[in-house]
């Protein structure tokens, strides 16, 4: 017993450090697996609120842009409004076809992230807004992520830009689906995987969320293929997408509710375990 | 005693506020940011114990981890190089170290420099190692390692000469 003491205290500095290099290497981990519950995000209330209030004196400083942009959307959706055709082209006009199956929330972004391999966004919504996990986020020009864990006031999404996020997308012009993986290199590109050999891609194609995951609705732009090749088994595809987004320049976000998801999930549920 | 208490605590917060609100959104050429808040743990000061140094760093990175979304990367490297000063101590200034004499005010330039840099280096490629996080793409984590430690020693050294107390 004397020797574990004295063992103790001899190392202790070695053992303080294995203790807590092993406990942030668990943070590290548990933040590549998707949808863990994690103790360190941003959206809690003292960082959050932190994040707010500076967020307030930052938005003077992008009034212009952000001004332009929400004008761009008015102007498509007066256009649309007017002519009265459902354009695919736009999200919003399709919102009204669904019947009331989706709900929409307005969001600000208080941090944005795009430098770093898992990034991260927080906005300034939470449960007290009937926010939840699982929601999807879009901006006018296209996705951004899905709601990854709130607070009461504030949410945390995992943005596009992040190695772990899996979003389903296909071709605008077929329906040829596959995944949306980033690889950590350049925020105005993503990378989109598995569509079959067989789909006619081009470059300069648009592609849209799938609405294969019951998170977004079907049709919201994402981007136009820059380039693409074969894989390395030469089965699918690789196209590397120019994003309509510019994820580095986010303010007004909308967050969509999936009303129908739970009867979905609970279909699938029921089918899967006949 | 209480004045150098109340400097490292006004320190260790005005890094963490300068590193959130300012030098995260720096992206120099897209992505390249200093992470000048391991400047706490290089001005730690020098004496026997290690124990505060270690756990106030893991504190430091955590906070920053909070408020960065990062998960521990931030709170690992800064522990690695809070275990790990003494060694480039001894590396950078020799025998002063030995006789634990150094003022980080007097020292000479050249062993400070090479002191800052040894920290640095190490801490970023821990830090990058751990955000990357596959050995895979060890080329990204060394070129962003590179970059992002020539930024930060750049402006830690200009903070030092800045900020340093001028001894007569």
């Amino acid at each position: 017993m004397q020797q574990i003491i004295n063992f103790i205290i001899r190392f202790k500095n070695f053992l303080l450090f294995l203790l807590l290099f092993c406990i942030s290497l668990t943070f590290t981990i548990l933040s590549h697996s998707y949808h863990t519950s994690k103790f360190i995000n941003s959206a809690n209330f003292f960082t959050g609120g932190f994040y707010e209030s500076f967020h307030h004196i930052n938005s003077y400083l992008d009034l212009n842009t952000q001004n332009d942009l929400l004008s761009e959307e008015n102007r498509n959706l007066r256009d649309a409004l007017y002519n009265n055709v459902a354009t695919s082209d736009s999200i919003f006009t399709d919102t009204a076809s669904y019947d009331h199956n989706y709900k929409v929330f307005t969001a600000k972004v208080i941090k944005n992230s795009y430098n770093i391999a898992n990034n991260i966004i927080t906005l300034n919504k939470g449960y007290s807004d009937s926010i939840q996990q699982d929601f999807g986020v879009i901006s006018s020009k296209g996705i951004i992520g899905i709601i990854e864990k709130t607070s009461a006031n504030y949410a945390s999404v995992l943005s596009i830009l992040n190695t772990t996020s899996r979003i389903s997308a296909q071709l605008k012009k077929t329906n040829h689906f596959g995944t949306l993986i980033w690889e950590a290199d350049s925020p105005a590109f993503i990378k989109l995987i598995d569509i079959p050999k067989i789909a006619p891609v081009q470059v300069g194609d648009t592609i849209i969320t799938s609405g294969r995951s019951f998170i977004f609705p079907k049709g919201v732009p994402i981007g136009t293929v820059n380039d693409f090749n074969l894989d390395r088994a030469e089965n699918y595809y690789e196209i590397k997408i120019k994003l309509f987004n510019d994820m580095t320049n986010l303010e007004h976000v909308y967050i969509i509710e999936n009303l129908g998801s739970e009867e979905i999930k609970n279909l699938l549920n029921d089918s899967a375990d006949e | 005693m209480n004045s150098i208490l109340s400097v490292h605590t006004v320190r260790f917060i005005v890094l963490i506020i300068l590193q959130v609100l300012i030098l995260n959104h720096i992206n120099f050429l897209g992505y390249i940011n200093p992470y000048l808040y391991i400047l706490f743990i290089a001005l730690f000061p020098i004496k026997n114990n290690r124990l505060a140094i270690i756990i106030l760093s893991f504190l430091l990175g955590l906070i920053l981890d909070i408020f960065l979304d990062s998960g521990g990367i931030h709170a690992g490297a800064s522990v690695f190089v809070a275990y790990a000063r003494p060694l480039f101590l001894k590396f950078a200034f020799g025998s002063m170290f030995e006789h634990q004499i150094i003022k980080f005010n007097t020292v000479e330039f050249g062993s400070k420099l090479t002191y800052f840099s040894l920290l640095t280096v190490t801490h970023h490629f821990i830090l990058f190692l751990l955000e990357v996080f596959s050995f895979s793409k060890i080329i990204l984590i060394l070129e962003k390692t590179l970059y992002s430690s020539i930024f930060t020693i750049l402006l830690g050294v200009l903070m030092t000469i800045i900020f340093s107390r001028k001894i007569k």
